[in-house]
């Protein structure tokens, strides 16, 4: 189903100074591979780091340490760099009624794209910028488009805003979305024809999404791979299969249990929040929360004290099924 | 004590008939809510799903007569037995926070952010127990910090320095501070990390089992309402089109829009959802503009003609089981 790597995070760390001097760790070293054509979903609570994730992957933020990598060359930050690069890669933000300009038509909208990366006059087909307009809505799934150019914000429903935004990143033709939260603000009967449109312009157009979500249904419904983040990190990911049907990780199999649908699995309700990123604790940084430790399971298998004490490895980009826990390195060896 | 709490508790803490809500617009009536029928019990947890402008939040104003000036209502609105659509003033300021609270949408928004949280808890008490004295009111902050699952110094903090979670924690306690039988959430848990949503429904469940008041929670997202609700009522376009228990209403849902809403929800490691999102096609009507005949038709995978003649009335299926399908029933 997927090429070779498109975008790649290796070991990316963001750091941040807070007023009072102290350093919030937002992401603590993060491997990622995005091949092309592929649909990876960046799950986890607020806080948990992966919004700036997607800005580190999107050249929106720069890492204090490890680097992004486009077709294997590290991102150049210059306005020139970064131009080539946006062609490549649009995102699609979480506020589809904030990220549109409420006194800019539709038309107006998507043709900014097209004008500022100067597209008309590299079209093969040598369409005028009215019809590459028409085509992104169209392949946004809104039909006519042609109805819609001169139409504000303010006209449209929630679901037509989000197209609206898909269509304005779709007309650049790039070979990756970075998707945050793309359904959060919808209804849920509008939610799945949004999700539809992303598998179909994977499947119609080749697009790779990086879909960031708290959502672990929606990762079931569109991506092929995830990665579950904790505190700046990675701490579990594989296939979808592989990590909503067997999770390894306690923080992934607690998140699994209070999805309502999930009758099978008693609710497991984590007491308190993600700490702050100032203040990672030591060990495993999930370990003040963690069920396993807190029943015993991990004294009795013989780790309590290295979830204590001893840090983790980051979690390497590879395709197979990986987690960052003491408890699952000592169960899966047996 | 007023003279609602006489009232013997085989009553209905919240009884609405028929009642309708339009507001008055620039172009013309909006009809928000039309003939809805709703009754809660003692000890009873009642849902109301349906999506954005399904009226769901104007049906949750009416219940304290705080929907807006420019609505017209019919109908009637009951809490533990007084017209709440026609009480004199007195009755009514009473009547809030002491016997029916609400707990707002938006516990990010709700909350003034210049005053601490112990506080905004205190106000309610103070206003409808001017007798109490500063002492016990603090008390009284303290013991709903810690029933909502904060500890007691938190009184001190600012809404700022809360999380979500804490903050919707506060709206709770404020809500809970006149020792109210009936409590009204709006989407207590929209906005929140699904950890932290779990945490708000196990709170407001385990509320419920303890005090045993009345709670409604409106929310547009069944599967919330489904774990925690005795009973769910789904509407569409201001009307409800169908009720049950939260079981039947999730699992076996018999209205095309309650399939579709159920049907929305991904079940992890089904494979008919994997790469398969569930959806529905088109928008909720416009509201001064209703299509003829059944308002979900436009959008409806199993319309016929006969649907586009009249709105199907809302019929009685089995002992509380109601759908306004023409239908149901058919294989």
């Amino acid at each position: 189903m997927s090429g070779p790597t498109l975008l790649e995070a290796r070991d990316v760390s963001v750091a941040f100074t807070t007023r009072g001097g102290s350093v919030a760790r937002a992401l603590d070293g993060v491997d990622l591979a995005v091949a092309q054509g592929e649909v990876v979903a960046i799950v986890g609570e607020s806080g948990s780091g992966k919004t700036t994730l997607a800005r580190a992957l999107m050249g929106l933020q720069r890492p204090s340490a490890g680097q992004v990598l486009f077709e294997g060359a590290p991102l150049e930050y210059s306005t020139r760099g970064m131009r080539g690069f946006r062609g490549q890669v649009q995102m699609v933000l979480q506020d589809a009624a904030g990220s549109l300009n409420p006194r800019q038509t539709v038309y107006e909208s998507v043709a900014e794209g097209i004008r500022l990366h100067r597209l008309v006059a590299a079209d093969a087909d040598r369409r005028s910028e009215v019809q590459l307009v028409a085509a992104a809505l169209a392949e946004a799934g809104l039909r006519p488009p042609e109805r819609l150019f001169l139409r504000y914000p303010h006209e449209l429903s929630g679901g037509q805003k989000q197209r609206v935004l898909i269509a304005g990143a779709l007309a650049l033709r790039p070979r990756l979305l970075v998707a945050d939260e793309p359904v959060s603000s919808l209804d849920a009967s509008i939610r799945g024809e949004i999700l539809a449109l992303l598998l179909k312009l994977r499947r119609d157009l080749g697009v790779g999404v990086v879909v960031v979500t708290h959502d672990l249904g929606l990762a079931w419904n569109i991506a092929d791979r995830i990665a579950v983040m904790y505190l700046g990190r990675v701490v579990e990911c594989g296939s979808t299969e592989e990590v909503l049907e067997s999770p390894r990780h306690p923080y992934t199999q607690a998140l699994l249990s209070v999805v309502p649908e999930i009758e099978r699995l008693a609710p497991v309700v984590l007491t308190g929040e993600i700490p702050d990123p100032t203040r990672i604790p030591a060990g495993c940084r999930f370990h003040p929360r963690c069920p396993a430790l807190a029943d015993g399971s991990a004294a009795a298998a013989g780790v309590g004290d290295r979830c204590l004490g001893e840090p983790l490895p980051v979690l390497s980009a590879a395709g197979e099924h990986r987690t960052a826990c003491h408890l699952d390195a000592v169960l899966s060896r047996t | 004590m007023s003279p609602v709490m006489t009232q013997p508790t085989t009553e209905p803490l919240l009884d609405i008939r028929d009642l309708s809500v339009s507001y008055r617009t620039s172009e013309g009536m909006l009809p928000a809510v039309r003939g809805v029928d709703l009754r809660v019990s003692p000890g009873e947890v009642v849902g109301v799903a349906g999506e954005s402008g399904c009226g769901k939040s104007t049906l949750a104003s009416t219940v304290l007569r705080l929907q807006p000036q420019d609505a017209e209502v019919t109908g009637r609105v009951e809490v533990s037995g007084t017209d709440v659509l026609t009480a004199r003033w007195g009755d009514l300021r009473v009547l809030r926070w002491a016997e029916a609270s609400i707990v707002f949408q938006g516990a990010l928004h709700s909350l003034n952010p210049v005053h601490r949280v112990g506080e905004q808890i205190a106000e309610p008490i103070r206003l409808h127990e001017p007798e109490l004295a500063e002492a016990v009111v603090a008390g009284r902050v303290g013991a709903l910090l810690e029933q909502v699952g904060l500890p007691r110094e938190r009184e001190r903090a600012y809404p700022h320095q809360l999380s979500g979670g804490q903050r919707q924690r506060v709206m709770i306690a404020m809500a809970l501070a006149c020792r109210p039988r009936l409590v009204v959430a709006d989407e207590p848990t929209t906005a929140l990390d699904v950890m932290v949503q779990a945490q708000i429904l196990e709170l407001l469940s385990g509320l419920v089992r303890e005090l045993g008041v009345g709670l409604v929670i409106i929310s547009h997202d069944l599967s919330v309402l489904a774990g925690i609700c005795d009973r769910v009522a789904v509407m569409y376009a201001g009307r409800v089109v169908e009720t049950g228990t939260s079981e039947q209403v999730f699992t076996a849902p018999v209205h095309p829009y309650a399939r579709a809403l159920s049907g929305a929800f991904t079940r992890i490691g089904d494979p008919a959802s994997r790469y398969a999102p569930a959806g529905l096609a088109g928008d909720p009507p416009d509201l001064r503009d209703l299509p003829a005949g059944c308002s979900f038709a436009p959008r409806c995978p199993r319309v016929v003609d006969a649907c586009r003649s009249a709105e199907p009335a809302l019929l009685e299926l089995a002992e509380g089981r109601r759908a306004a399908c023409i239908r149901v029933g058919e294989p």
